[in-house]
């Protein structure tokens, strides 16, 4: 079995080891980290709470699918070795298989044991999943005796197998890897697909789930696709564009650039209303992941506080244009148009970006980030209160905001393709306005702050009036999602501006990769269009119950495996693994120690005059 | 006459130590002094004293007959006085040029409008700031420029790091440069290299020059004169020669012969 | 020290004066409150307190209700001081703020609801059986807290150590987002209630006629609060922990197992949030899965009032905080006529966190950090 394996690793594969030559201990650890983690999925009600909801008819449901993916993903990791430089890498064998199924078996044991307690105590009472319904999920509808056994054996194939895509041919497992995930997203996104083309509506049956047959098309048409190469096509096309440089690079870029604006033109037209608010959502969303980008990814500076602003723009918007702001307004104070209203509300977010800004510029980075989630809190209080009723009727909110009125066309709330253009064109003011700040005077005295803020002082750099005016700058494209937010929704209330916001626009930026414009629209589109906002439901509505638990579990996740993002900055990730850059850097053989050898490239390049002026 | 730097009966105390104690010292302009004594002398404290990271307890410091006390580091660098760390402290995930560009910061003076609008006056200040860096990298040679312009400042060695630093000192344009051990870490070729181009710091650039070093051959080939510090206290001001003969530093430097106590 | 602190002269900027304008602000708006409060326990119906409440008296305060406001502030104060003292020892000793601390705590008053049920349903939460089952309530929590405190620094804060400061502290808020919403999906969304204590312990005793769920919790915070106090102080463990709070490096060197010493920090510093969620709950009888997040970051406050690092401080900070929160309102707010003054609580506590930070930045009682922490 071993001799034929393509190995993908440069380094020769020299080391086989026997099939039970195994690191037991750290097998049994991991089976027992995966059991509890199934036990907890299971006890949090994920996967009974999503049986509802058919992938394929009958035999799948989302439910399984919620739970399954893990074993899968741990057999493929316990049998992933990280291979370092100088080490030789152990050819993939039987042993990983043998690893990947005792490691299931393990995990899938402890699933096992959930059945049986659930059938010896009632816990209930604390417990809310702990009832036969999980019972009856985990036993796969068959019994107690079906199901203690079937987890164990399911589970253990599941990891085994996951561990057996090592050893299979680089193409092969590809495919089956786009096999898989071709068919659970066409099942997945099924109301998204039917929204954007209605004929595809054949694919399902008529109460959700993919029809078998067609589950099977999907699976052999993206398996005879990564099978005859489209997958290395689309990877070396992407290879060749990123080595363009110069003018063609440009070129490139223009056309990119134009493509994908026609193309976001275009698509709300031809969708319907899901994917126009989806999208109109994912726009407010990059909004202020945009802005607070600015904030914490350029100047790096943490502000948990930055609902504030998007509420002061809501709230300011709402109150020049509604007909039913608090009763103690002044009788001079005008009502606007949305527009002129909007110019205000970029004045007024500015000042309280200023305001909230200078008590805690000078604060250290952590006691920044508390204190501004202190007056995030105290802006919503305010919002809220009595005493401040006369003005922005507490917690019935403001309502009766008129729709924005451009002459032409109207952005309201019900017309979700109106709100999206009205987004789109603020997204491109706000990416523009990013994309020229970062590569500006200013920009590089941010990233000089955020680097190291004593030096940069010591540079010349006023760091107070810098940070100050990321904080202003973050502001402001906040108020635009405020604006936006309010004439969408019609009426306004402190319970959107909790700082639940904040953190998940947070959560988006660094989900996306902090500092980079690309990584924050990626992490806006993946997160609020996948899993929703606070209050928005994103493509998978299944999981609006769970999504706050998932945001936290990626987070955590992303700053253990991944701080730089899924699409790395990359200053940002050579910040956050400078050991293992310098490390590889010096490997390679870029690190300069050349001229202090005297006999690299560089010791040649020494001024003439300098270098006889030495000795 | 006026000196370009005076510092006056200068003390600093931290919680009852006395870091510096009735400092009195002047730089002209065009000089190069050295600042030597032994470790824990008060040497660097005496450097961010003067680039106004710590704040003197008592006395003054003028620069150009103004006082220096009581400002901000930028404002310091603002009036014309830069300085180097004997840490190098360089912005390692900047690029090379980004690191020089960014210390004209208090030279220049575009802001949010000039780049969102793309002014003429930004695009041409933005030119002027590259050129001007790639002027100060050239300095070195061309160790820090061509394609090394755009790598970070984290994959340079420990001697291109403390060029990369003087350069970054020079970029804000400063009458004062105050350099914190230039040649530690480095090679007696290295070193020696540097110690030359210190010389030209002041006969090309025409920077007067304050530098703290240990390495005794670079402050004779170097320094017009030399300042011995220890406890906080001066020991000693003159030419290399007479400072190095003192006994009061050779003792503060080797200790007190044991016949003597 | 070569961040020391600056003083400002030759350089002062508009930020300053707007900085210099708030504190005034600040403080006036304490001064002002305080002097019409005095005026209106004198003579309600003073003009000024008739220009503040359009034209009507304003409400004396009772010495009930003021002894009242005081005795609800010095228990909660010292529930604020539990839970400050798990902030500032990891900050002491790691130099972050544990974000999901607060969850800690809201794990604690979970365990105690649960506990506190099942007590109840098997007859043991009232009469004489009541103290030994609080007090193994109290042995479980505190049990359950260490254990969360001590898994949630090996899972998520344990690979971090020696990156960049933000980044422990940005994990930390994922660790109480995970948290809060993994009890919300295994324990359900709504508000869970105590059992109710038993008469004798709500009946109001002693000459000063104070509520005796509120001596309790006083009583049993100064226990944990000594118990600690001699842990930290006169144990070779304890000992330890202030050494790694100094220079990490240097007490490896001297053969101090840092590892487990800041494990040790996250257990006591979880005992103490544990402690403080049974009380919570005895106190207010319900728990829901986001207590814990407002008085977590008002512990927070509380930590930094006292000035971080410093366990007496935290105590001392808690105290001040619970009892500013519910005097504040009544005292300063409402003489000056501000409705719903209530609802103003937490605007309070946030703005006198930015008031110490403003004012006195390390805190009332002084900061204890490692030098590189201070910097």
């Amino acid at each position: 079995m071993t001799s034929t394996i393509e190995e993908t690793a440069s380094a020769p594969a020299d080391v086989t080891r026997g099939a039970f030559d195994l690191e037991w201990g750290d097998l049994i650890k991991t089976g027992a980290i995966l059991g509890l983690g199934l036990v907890f999925m299971s006890l949090a009600g994920m996967p009974t709470g999503l049986d509802g909801r058919l992938l394929i008819d009958p035999f799948l449901s989302l439910g399984y699918v919620s739970l399954l993916w893990l074993p899968l993903i741990v057999g493929w990791s316990v049998a992933n070795e990280k291979v370092l430089e100088g080490m030789v890498a152990t050819r993939k064998s039987a042993r990983d298989v043998v690893a990947g199924l005792v490691v299931g078996a393990i995990g899938g044991a402890g699933l096992s044991l959930l059945i049986v307690l659930i059938g010896a105590f009632d816990i209930r009472d604390p417990l809310v999943n702990w009832n036969e319904k999980t019972q009856a999920f985990l036993s796969f509808q068959r019994g107690t005796g079906f199901g203690v056994i079937a987890c164990i054996v399911v589970s253990a194939l599941l990891a085994g197998f996951g561990a057996s895509l090592h050893l299979m041919p680089r193409r092969v497992r590809r495919a089956i890897v786009s096999a898989l995930l071709a068919v659970i997203s066409v099942a997945v996104f099924e109301s998204f697909l039917v929204d954007v083309a209605d004929p595809l509506s054949f694919l399902y049956t008529k109460t959700g789930g993919l029809l078998p047959l067609w589950a099977a098309v999907v699976a052999a048409l993206a398996l005879a696709m990564t099978l005859s190469g489209g997958g290395e096509r689309i990877g070396q096309a992407r290879t060749n564009f990123q080595e363009l440089t110069g003018p063609a690079k440009t070129r490139q870029n223009t056309i990119l650039i134009v493509v994908s604006g026609l193309a976001l033109i275009i698509i709300p037209m031809i969708t319907g209303k899901i994917t126009q608010e989806l999208l109109a959502n994912v726009g407010i969303f990059l909004l202020l992941a945009l802005g607070l980008n600015i904030v914490v990814g350029l100047a790096g500076i943490l502000d948990l506080g930055y609902v504030a602003f998007f509420a002061v723009g809501g709230y300011t918007t709402a109150v020049l244009t509604s007909t039913n702001r608090g009763p103690d307004w002044p009788e001079w104070f005008p009502t606007l148009p949305w527009w002129g209203a909007f110019l205000v509300t970029l004045l007024m977010a500015g000042l309280v970006g200023l305001f909230i800004g200078a008590p805690v510029i000078r604060m250290r980075g952590d006691y920044l980030a508390i204190v501004t989630l202190g007056f995030g809190e105290i802006i919503r209080i305010l919002f809220l209160s009595d005493w401040l009723s006369g003005y922005f009727n507490g917690a019935q909110g403001i309502t009766n905001i008129p729709p924005a009125d451009f002459g032409i066309f109207e952005v309201k709330g019900t017309d979700p393709r109106s709100v999206f253009y009205l987004v789109l064109f603020f997204a491109v003011i706000s990416i523009y306005v990013s994309w020229r700040l970062e590569r500006s005077r200013l920009g590089r005295a941010w990233m000089a702050v955020r680097e190291d803020e004593s030096v940069a002082e010591a540079m010349g750099i006023n760091t107070v009036n810098v940070k100050l005016m990321a904080f202003v700058v973050g502001a402001v494209l906040a108020s635009f999602a405020g604006a936006i937010f309010s004439a969408k929704v019609g009426s306004i209330f402190p319970t959107s501006f909790l700082i639940l916001v904040s953190i998940i626009i947070l959560v988006i930026v660094i989900v996306g990769g902090m500092g980079n414009i690309v990584g924050v629209i990626v992490g806006s589109i993946v997160l609020v269009g996948v899993l929703g906002g606070p209050k928005q439901p994103g493509l998978l509505q299944e999981f609006s119950e769970y999504k706050l638990l998932i945001y936290g579990a990626l987070l955590i996740w992303m700053m253990l495996q991944r701080p730089e993002g899924l699409v790395p900055n990359a200053r940002r990730s050579r910040e956050l693994h400078q050991d293992e850059f310098l490390q590889d850097a010096w490997l390679k053989g870029k690190v300069d120690d050349a001229d202090e050898n005297g006999n690299g490239a560089d010791s040649g390049t020494v001024a003439p005059g300098l270098a006889g002026g030495a000795s | 006459m006026s000196h370009l730097l005076e510092i006056d009966s200068l003390s600093v105390t931290f919680g009852g130590l006395h870091a510096l104690k009735d400092l009195n010292f002047h730089v002209d302009e065009g000089e190069i002094v050295g600042v030597i004594g032994p470790n824990g002398a008060g040497k660097t404290t005496f450097f961010n004293m003067i680039s106004g990271m710590v704040t003197p307890t008592s006395g003054d410091i003028r620069f150009e007959g103004e006082s220096l006390v009581g400002l901000d580091p930028n404002q310091v660098t603002q009036r014309g006085i830069a300085r180097t760390f004997q840490n190098v402290r360089l912005f390692a995930n900047m690029t090379i040029v980004e690191n020089v560009m960014v210390s004209q910061h208090c030279r220049t003076k575009q802001g949010v409008w000039g780049a969102l609008l793309n002014t003429g006056k930004f695009r041409s200040e933005e030119q002027e700031i590259r050129q001007h860096a790639e002027k100060v990298l050239g300095f070195f040679g061309s160790r820090l420029v061509g394609y090394r312009l755009e790598q970070p400042a984290s994959v340079l060695s420990y001697a291109n790091r403390r060029r990369l630093e003087i350069a970054r000192a020079m970029a804000t344009k400063p009458k004062l440069i105050l350099l914190d051990e230039p040649v530690a870490g480095m090679n007696p070729k290295e070193s020696a290299e540097l110690t030359d181009l210190i010389g030209k710091l002041r006969s090309e650039w025409g920077f007067t020059i304050v530098l703290i070093e240990h390495d005794m051959n670079v402050v004779r080939d170097v320094s017009d004169r030399v300042v011995c510090l220890d406890h906080g206290e001066t020991l000693a001001q003159g030419s290399f020669e007479e400072v190095s003969n003192n006994p009061d530093v050779i003792e503060a430097y080797l200790g007190r012969p044991l016949e003597k106590t | 020290m070569t961040t020391a602190v600056r003083v400002k002269g030759a350089g002062r900027t508009n930020v300053d004066r707007f900085l210099t304008l708030l504190r005034v602000f600040l403080i006036g708006l304490i001064v002002v409150g305080l002097l019409a409060f005095i005026w209106q326990q004198i003579d309600p119906g003073n003009p000024f307190a008739r220009w503040t409440h359009d034209g009507e008296p304003a409400n004396r305060l009772t010495a009930d209700q003021f002894q009242g406001l005081i005795v609800t502030g010095l228990s909660q104060g010292a529930m604020y001081g539990l839970i400050a003292l798990g902030y500032s020892m990891v900050y002491g000793v790691l130099g972050f703020i544990n974000f999901a601390h607060g969850e800690v705590f809201m794990v604690g008053a979970f365990t105690g609801f649960i506990m506190a049920n099942k007590l109840d349903e098997a007859g043991y939460w009232e009469g004489g059986a009541f103290i030994p089952a609080v007090l193994f309530t109290v042995l479980i929590c505190t049990l359950v807290a260490t254990l969360t405190a001590v898994v949630m620094e090996r899972v998520a804060y344990r690979p971090l150590r020696g990156s960049p400061r933000l980044i422990p502290l940005i994990t930390s808020i994922g660790v109480s987002f995970f948290i809060q919403n993994a009890v919300i999906l295994l324990f359900g969304p709504g508000a869970k209630s105590y059992p109710s204590n038993p008469d004798w312990l709500g009946e109001k005793r002693t000459f000063l006629q104070l509520e005796g769920t509120k001596i309790l919790v006083i009583v049993v915070a100064a226990i944990s609060m000594a118990g600690l106090w001699y842990f930290v102080e006169r144990t070779k463990t304890g000992k330890a922990m202030r050494a790694v709070a100094e220079d990490k490096e240097i007490a490896s060197l001297m053969g101090i197992n840092v590892d487990r010493t800041i494990v040790t920090t996250f257990a006591v510093g979880g005992a103490m949030a544990g402690i403080a969620g049974i009380l919570w709950g005895l106190l207010f009888r319900s728990v829901i899965a986001t207590t814990g997040f407002l008085p977590g970051i008002k512990a927070f406050t509380a930590a930094v009032v006292g000035g971080v690092g410093n366990l007496g401080g935290a105590m001392a900070g808690g105290v001040s905080l619970g009892s500013a929160e519910a005097l504040a309102p009544l005292v300063l707010l409402e003489p000056l006529g501000v409705d719903g003054v209530s609802q103003l609580r937490d605007a309070v506590a946030f703005t006198l966190l930015i008031l110490v930070l403003l004012v006195k930045p390390t805190g009332l009682f002084g900061e204890r950090l490692s030098a590189e922490d201070r910097a």
